[in-house]
């Protein structure tokens, strides 16, 4: 398939938005019409075709602006982008299984030719045209995982494994839901989780640890995380909480439709083979109440996980200012008819 | 999650290469590459004996780069339960196999400033790999390798011609042992050091280790355990309301297996922590024979590995 790039902005004048294929396609996080954190992990097997699941890297109508949008955001703060120097092997993985991905699943719009390590990468919708060697980070502009990450949809972030810990040693991150890679870096799975409310005292980070530790070359595993961010804006780091906090401050009942947006992380674990280190994408995924309110399902649904979310959870995503206003906009969706279990439209 | 998903393999090559070793070569048989892997990994191989599925972990020993072929090395050990004899028995240039994806639970540290590396016997296998990662990443390392005798002692001038002088071996049979604590005695900060052998010589190595003052977490040791046999006992599952008997030559993970009953697992050698099940009661003693939990979790005795402990006694309970 070929995909219809977007030309839009996802700050200023906020040009984004869906189309109707994609708001069929959001990963709608919700399955039940109640919230609780759990260790939602599944393997990330091939989903349903057209779905956000298809391919292990997905690549939508918002790609070229995306990627426009990162290039803004690691020209004002290089330090988005940074990696320990133990983590070289670990970044070629990386470039290996997003190239690999890509030109597999995107034959039209990507192209990879392997011939030893003299590699060749052709990314067409951003033109570039790219001859290397693998393993030589000399013969690419940008080290592997900055050179990849800034033509791949999603923020990565890549963990080294010793001690029985995860410890987070590389990531490129522009698109977060405000947590700062120049702040976590270096630290290990329980210090970087620290702020999570609840989840500690349930043990779920101890389990989700030991899990990962275990995870095999070949057997990604994926689960899906959310918030909800005022205006379209990728960029909802810490670094930048001066331009975008005030946001919040801006909803009215008049403009929930347009303003606020549900914003979900398909986040992906991949174990990379060489480095035994471990890849985490966070792909993020963002939608107008205006739009979501299109699947009748998701309408009825999502006021009814608002309301019942409990404070401490809607505290730390930061949905306090305008939680209420956005359930009462919301309510005029819900006709109060069940909701049949599962995430997808009916 | 289960290790369902196999790859298969045919035997490409087998090399006796010292008095009871042999070593195999295996290539892909189902089209797909194989992945690459990183130092210190192993892969569980199956094997289909006539009366039973018998599963053991391998540690690869081929340079990691090299995905055209892995190579495992096996120890032929008398009165073991099956596996390093099928292997040595009844595989043979052409035979298929089912292989796990790579695993490592023994990696190289990739922060230290230099690795010592201690092998005894067999042991030296996950080191093989892990030498070639080290190598090409410019790591300072040394292999002090104790064998039995030159005859024994697998790949020990194939190591001298690759690696020199970083490799130091020490023949029993000549009276030699692995100087450990002097090795372990003068070493600068920011060394890891690393063991892998006889149950005996880990034990000896962490002790000293510890004893000279090492901080625990530059200290690394693998063994994989083969399930130790005992008398038959009855195992009941709590979730599933089942009840089937352990052999005395089987593990729980294999009784439960047998009676098709699914239950996590990985490593099958009591290092990965994977299998880990609560125990509701214990009608018996539990035998920890795993090195994953710590000795107050073993002492406690409200979880056991179940591919490799069992009870002496008639009867444990299991959340399963």
């Amino acid at each position: 398939m070929v995909l219809a790039f977007k030309n839009e902005t996802f700050r200023d004048d906020f040009t984004f938005s869906n189309s109707p294929e994609s708001i069929r396609r959001f990963p709608f996080p919700f399955h039940e019409d109640k919230y609780m954190y759990a260790v939602n992990i599944e393997p990330h097997v091939p989903g349903p075709k057209g779905t956000v699941y298809e391919f292990p890297i997905d690549i939508d109508e918002h790609y070229v602006a995306e990627m426009r949008d990162r290039e803004i955001v690691l020209a004002a703060d290089p330090g988005r982008c940074q990696a320990l120097p133990h983590m070289m092997t670990a970044q070629w993985d990386m470039l290996e299984l997003l190239m690999t991905s890509m030109a597999r699943d995107y034959p039209e719009h990507f192209s990879l030719t392997q011939d030893g390590d003299h590699w060749h990468w052709i990314n067409r919708p951003l033109g570039i045209d790219q001859k290397f060697t693998f393993g030589d980070h000399t013969t690419l502009p940008y080290e592997p995982m900055e050179y990849i990450g800034r033509q791949c949809q999603g923020d990565f972030s890549i963990q080294d494994q010793r001690d029985g810990q995860l410890w987070m040693d590389a990531g490129i991150i522009t698109t977060q839901a405000d947590w700062s890679l120049d702040f976590d870096i270096g630290m290990n799975f329980f210090e970087w989780h620290g702020p999570v409310p609840l989840a500690h005292e349930a043990g779920v980070f101890e389990r989700a640890l030991k899990f990962l530790l275990n995870l095999q070359v070949g057997r990604p595993v994926r689960r899906l995380n959310w918030t909800m961010t005022i205006n379209p804006r990728l960029d909802t780091s810490p670094e930048n909480y001066h331009k975008w906090g005030i946001d919040r401050t801006t909803v009215t009942p008049e403009n929930v439709g347009d303003k606020v947006h549900l914003r979900v992380e398909l986040q992906g674990l991949w174990r990379l083979p060489r480095s035994n280190a471990i890849l985490f994408s966070i792909r993020c995924y963002l939608i107008k109440m205006k739009e979501l309110v299109t699947i009748p399902k998701w309408g009825r649904r999502l006021p009814r996980v608002l309301e019942t979310l409990p404070p401490e959870i809607a505290d730390y995503k930061g949905l306090t200012r305008y939680r209420q206003m956005t359930i009462d906009w919301l309510k005029k969706y819900d006709d109060g008819a069940p909701t049949s279990p599962g995430f997808g439209p009916d | 999650m289960t290790a369902s998903f196999l790859r298969r393999v045919r035997v490409a090559e087998v090399e006796p290469v010292a008095s009871r070793i042999k070593r195999f070569r295996l290539v892909s048989a189902d089209g797909e590459p194989l992945s690459e892997f990183s130092g210190g990994s192993h892969v569980t191989v199956c094997m289909q004996a006539p009366d039973r599925l018998i599963r053991n972990p391998y540690s690869l020993m081929s340079c990691p780069s090299d995905t055209s072929s892995y190579q495992i090395g096996v120890l032929k050990v008398p009165d073991s339960r099956g596996g390093s004899e099928f292997m040595h028995e009844n595989v043979s240039i052409g035979t298929e196999l089912e292989i796990s994806e790579p695993l490592n639970l023994f990696p190289p540290a990739k922060l230290a400033r230099k690795h010592i590396l201690v092998a005894g016997g067999i042991g030296i296998t996950p080191f093989m790999s892990m030498m070639s990662e080290l190598e090409s990443v410019g790591a300072d390392f040394e292999l002090h390798y104790g064998v039995r005798s030159l005859a024994e002692g697998a790949f020990c001038k194939l190591l001298e011609t690759r690696y020199g002088p970083r490799v130091h071996l020490y023949f029993q049979d000549k009276g030699q042992l692995v100087p450990l604590e002097q090795v372990l005695a003068s070493q600068p900060l920011g060394t890891h050091v690393y063991v892998c052998g006889p149950k005996p010589m880990i034990d000896w190595a962490l002790r000293s280790a510890t004893l000279a003052g090492w901080p625990d977490e530059n200290i690394h040791s693998e063994q994989f355990t083969a399930p130790p046999i005992g008398k038959p006992f009855v195992a009941r599952l709590v979730r599933t309301g089942r009840e089937v008997t352990v052999g005395g030559h089987q593990s729980i993970l294999e009784a439960l297996e047998q009676n098709g009953i699914d239950a996590p697992f990985l490593c099958r050698g009591g290092a990965c922590g994977q299998c880990e099940t609560a125990v509701t009661s214990c009608d018996g003693f539990i035998e920890h024979n795993d090195h994953y939990l710590t000795e107050a979790e073993k002492a406690d005795g409200r979880k056991i590995m179940i591919c490799v402990s069992r009870i002496s006694g008639d009867a444990i309970t299991l959340d399963l």
